[in-house]
């Protein structure tokens, strides 16, 4: 295989960490992911995917600042790595390269 | 605001702590969001919720350290922890072989009281049907005290056969037990037999060897134990062979069963004979009991349905008597209630005089107890020993840490060691009970076997390993590996002063357990040998009985008692009721002048004896004269003893006139008192002598017995043979099976001296292994006090001083022990010795000796250490390091 395989929700996360370029540590993704899906994610669901990307390579971290509200804790703040990057892009390809081969595009529903 | 503290703990205590401080910071912010968001409680609630999303996904995965580890469970790591545990013990070669040792004596004779125990509760379990079989029994109450019977009349076992058939699978009827003589050709040997119906082999799942379980259909068969049949037929097939009972029955063997093991209620009985022969033989059944309500004689076996209880056929079965008494009055006022008594409470449940007897579970009380005792002791040792040395490793624990090693590899370290003897203990201890137990089994009259096949034993075994390895090693383990090992290598670290203070409350523990047990030791051999003391009213010596078992002896006793004395081997010889070490028969119904008309029923032994009984058995007389010959009124004469005279309340009793009325018939027979002969123990001798009558015709039947006194001037060894000879030319048909009444007095005391030589086993065992403790504790202190001892001599001590402080510590502790002992053990002996009538004083010096006894015997262990140290040049102690 070329690629390391990626979950649903992996790759959702791994996603979230990107766009926020360079602000996403563990509450952050959360809310984002929330947010954007609609999901009702669980923090401990976040930190178990960030911990597997990480071991695999996909994302990298440094410890940030501290804050008040942490209470003087500081955040685990995550970066994709190149190889992360590659990895959602080869995703895109595949599924465009899909998408493009669908000989009935689906239309948007109007009515019922 | 923040969110709920214990969460916070909470996830301190399972979060790994490389991922703790951001996984709480978010926990942190995202509740300080939310409380913006949804309001407190909502985000508490939240915020729980997280927290055990935390908790589980920690569960399954979790990372203990900030630094990766060699896996803990490394084979590697294993043997490394396995080979420093033995080059440890190689190393304190004594201190391991106490440890082992001490150890292993302990587990042994915790294993021997395990099987003990375990014998007395898997009390008949050999038949299959064990948990369905029950005797039926009835309970009578009479003025208020309730009794039970287990004698049953036969017309119950008939309504049980038909009016309640379906409660039960099987009804078995079954004679009394006693002893017959069994004859094969020329073989003639006394067996105890019972005649049961022809179920019962089925009911109690005999294993036959030969024939088959029917084999009790035909009415004049027999069926052997196998022991019975070889000492009989030797070793072939006995079936359809011919034999007789007592000489007149003829009988055909149908079958020989395994012999039934001796934990089993019915390895009493060696043959089982139809029931019926027994009916055909005993006419009066036939005549008079069939249909009489009051013959009790019967007892019934029965076996219930699967699936049903004990409780629930009893409740059934309740009136099967009473409802049927309407012609016995008397009876039906005792309210009889039958009622099942399972097979399983038979051993350890039974009854004694109507009430449930506590003596047998007691029993197996006190061996669990005593066991668990020693086990303890020995545990003691290994703990002491362990955390005393260990504080001589606490340098190992720092060097291995400087190192690199983690906490846990030192746990896994201490622990391996501790399994490791506690291993080899149980090896030790396995072949101490396999050479012990023929001795045991012996001592306990038991044939136990090492259950080598049973899982539940090497579960047991295992499970001890487990908490005794647990138990001892813990200390080390989680102590010691806490050590920083800076504090540990720079030598500011000092144990606490009062580390030593759970040592000392264990070595009391175990001083007071073993006085306790010296102390009981000496009351129960005081008690044992005070009760031999007694006087016993009769000459024993010489003196052999033996019982008229057949009918072979009608009319001959006559002759046989003119050819005994001819051979000049026997002084005198008589007849009585039962053995002299029994009163086999009490009654009521007496009348005399002046009898005090408040007084409740008699209850008298009366015996039957022949003339020269007094003279056979040395009577000892108070007043009067035994029964002459020249006398022919003397057949109305009676002899008491004291105690019935007392009892009667008779300053003068002989001359008096004494009337016995029998109740069945109504019949009185009117005796003169002869003679009154001091009291004769007969029965136990911890009891108050039972008032007796002797007489030489009354209501209750005859003589059985026959009284031999051998002549003191001819040797036992050619008397005998002489005896034997008239008796085999007299009653050729009976077997020549005597009983020496001072044997037969002697085992009256076996119960008593089989306790008292456990009791010594153990307490010899429990003082031996605290000694043993203590030993290996004074060498260690010894050791650790070297130096101290070096400077105090070389500052001017002597041996005697430096003797005098090391043995004062130890000194102490076993006073106090012996102070908690004496009067623990002086409480329980004296509940032990209320169930005695006729006992013995617990006398002060018995506390004075055992105790003097622990201290001289601490003072010699620890003084060996003691002197040793103190006789060590301070140049070699003070050099060394």
């Amino acid at each position: 295989m070329k690629r390391g395989y990626l979950g649903e929700f992996e790759e959702i996360v791994l996603l979230t960490v990107a766009v926020m370029e360079g602000g996403a540590y563990g509450v952050a993704i959360t809310h984002e992911i929330c947010e954007q899906t609609g999901r009702a994610v669980r923090l401990n669901q976040v930190h178990a995917a960030l911990e597997r990307l990480e071991d695999k390579g996909m994302l990298k971290s440094e410890m940030g600042e501290p804050t008040a509200e942490r209470g003087g804790r500081r955040k685990r703040l995550f970066t994709t790595t190149a190889y992360g990057r590659r990895t959602l892009q080869e995703i895109q390809e595949v599924r465009e390269s899909f998408w493009a081969k669908l000989l009935n595009p689906f239309r948007p529903a109007t009515s019922l | 605001m923040s969110p709920p503290r214990f969460a916070d703990r909470i996830l301190q205590f399972f979060c790994s702590p490389d991922q703790l401080e951001e996984i709480q910071g978010d926990m942190h912010e995202e509740f300080a969001w939310q409380l913006r968001r949804v309001g407190e409680r909502r985000a508490r609630w939240r915020c729980w919720w997280d927290v055990l999303g935390f908790v589980l996904s920690f569960a399954l995965k979790r990372r203990s350290t900030e630094y990766s580890t060699t896996h803990l469970t490394n084979p590697i790591m294993i043997r490394n922890y396995f080979k420093i545990a033995f080059r440890n013990l190689a190393k304190n070669k004594g201190f391991s072989a106490i440890n082992i040792g001490g150890l292993a004596v302990g587990m042994a004779v915790a294993m021997l009281n395990g099987l003990w125990i375990w014998d007395e509760l898997s009390f008949d379990t050999y038949h299959q049907n064990y948990d369905r079989i029950a005797q039926v029994m009835t309970k009578e109450t009479e003025e208020g005290t309730t009794w039970t019977n287990n004698s049953m009349p036969y017309p119950l076992s008939t309504e049980l056969k038909t009016t309640y058939r379906n409660e039960f699978v099987r009804i078995v009827n079954g004679s009394w037990i006693s002893e017959y003589i069994l004859s094969a050709g020329d073989n003639k040997i006394a067996r105890k037999g019972q005649f049961l119906d022809e179920e019962a082999p089925d009911m109690l799942s005999l294993k036959m060897i030969y024939g088959s379980r029917a084999g009790l259909h035909d009415p004049n068969s027999i069926l052997l134990s196998a022991s019975t049949a070889e000492a009989l037929f030797g070793k072939t097939d006995p079936t359809n062979r011919a034999m007789r009972l007592n000489n007149k029955i003829d009988v055909k063997v149908t079958g020989v069963y395994e012999d039934l093991p001796l934990n089993t209620q019915f390895n009493e009985i060696k043959f089982v004979s139809p029931f019926e022969l027994w009916v055909n033989q005993n006419p009066w059944i036939k005549e008079r009991a069939l249909h009489d309500w009051s013959n009790h004689f019967l007892r019934i076996y029965a076996e219930i349905k699967p699936g049903d209880t004990f409780d629930a056929v009893s409740a059934r079965i309740k009136d099967a008597e009473l409802k049927n008494l309407a012609n016995f009055k008397e009876q039906a006022a005792r309210t009889p209630q039958a009622f099942l008594f399972p097979m399983s409470q038979w051993h350890l449940h039974k009854f004694k005089r109507g009430m449930p007897d506590p003596e047998p579970l007691r029993m197996v009380w006190m061996v669990g107890v005593i066991g668990g005792f020693v086990l303890l002791l020995a545990c003691i040792n290994f703990m002491n020993l362990s955390t005393a040395r260990s504080e001589k490793r606490a340098k190992e624990v720092g060097i291995r840490k400087a190192v690199g090693s983690v906490r846990t590899q030192l746990i896994n370290q201490f622990f391996s060691e501790s399994f490791l003897v506690t291993t080899l203990a149980l090896l030790v201890a396995l072949v101490l009970v396999t050479l012990s137990l023929g001795w045991f089994n012996n001592l306990a009259a038991k044939q136990m076997t090492m259950p080598w096949r049973n899982p539940w034993f090497w579960a047991a075994s295992l499970g001890f390993i487990v908490l005794t390895g647990l138990l001892a090693g813990s200390y080390p383990a989680l102590y010691l590996s806490s050590f920083q090992p800076v504090k540990v290598l720079k030598g500011t670290f000092r144990v606490g002063r009062f580390a030593s203070v759970p040592r000392k409350v264990l070595v009391v523990v175990q001083f007071t357990v073993s006085i306790a047990l010296i102390i009981s030791t000496i009351i129960v051999y005081r008690q044992v040998q005070y009760a031999k003391n007694r006087p016993v009213g009769y000459t024993r010596e010489g003196l052999i009985t033996m019982a008229m078992k057949s009918n072979d002896f009608d009319g001959k006793y006559e002759v046989l008692r003119a050819e005994l004395k001819n051979t000049g081997a026997v002084a005198e010889i008589s007849q009585s009721m039962g053995k002299m070490t029994e009163v086999v028969s009490g009654n009521g119904g007496f009348d005399w002048k002046g009898r005090d008309p408040r007084r409740g029923e008699d209850n008298f032994g009366t015996l039957a004896v022949s003339l020269n009984h007094g003279k056979t058995v040395g009577w000892q007389f108070v007043q009067g004269r035994d029964f002459s010959s020249k006398l022919a009124s003397d057949s109305a004469g009676m002899v008491i003893n004291e105690s019935a005279a007392r009892d009667m309340g008779l300053k003068n009793p002989v001359g008096e006139t004494v009337r016995w009325t029998w109740s069945r018939t109504n019949k009185v027979l009117t005796y003169r008192i002869l003679g009154v002969v001091r009291d004769m123990v007969m029965q136990s001798p911890y009891d108050p002598i039972q008032p007796a009558i002797f007489y030489l015709k009354g209501h209750n039947g005859g003589v059985s017995n026959i009284n031999i006194k051998l002549n003191p001037a001819v040797s036992i060894r050619d008397a005998l043979p002489k005896v034997e000879a008239v008796f085999k030319k007299i009653v050729p048909l009976v077997p020549f099976e005597y009983q020496f009444v001072d044997q037969e007095y002697a085992l009256k005391f076996a119960a008593e001296e089989r306790v008292g030589k456990l009791a010594t086993f153990f307490a010899v065992l429990a003082i031996f292994i605290s000694c043993l403790g203590l030993f290996g504790l004074a060498s260690f202190v010894a050791e650790q006090r070297t130096k101290e001892i070096g400077i105090r001599k070389v500052l001017g001590a002597s041996v005697t001083n430096l003797w005098r402080m090391l043995s004062k510590d130890f000194v102490v502790l076993v006073v106090i022990a012996c102070l908690i002992a004496g009067p623990l053990a002086g409480y329980f002996m004296d509940q032990w010795l209320q169930k005695y009538t006729y006992r013995d004083d617990i006398a002060w010096w018995i506390f004075a000796v055992s105790g003097a006894g622990a201290l001289v015997l601490t003072l010699l262990t620890v003084s060996y250490q003691a002197i040793k140290a103190a006789l060590v040049n301070p140049v070699k102690s003070l050099k060394s390091e």
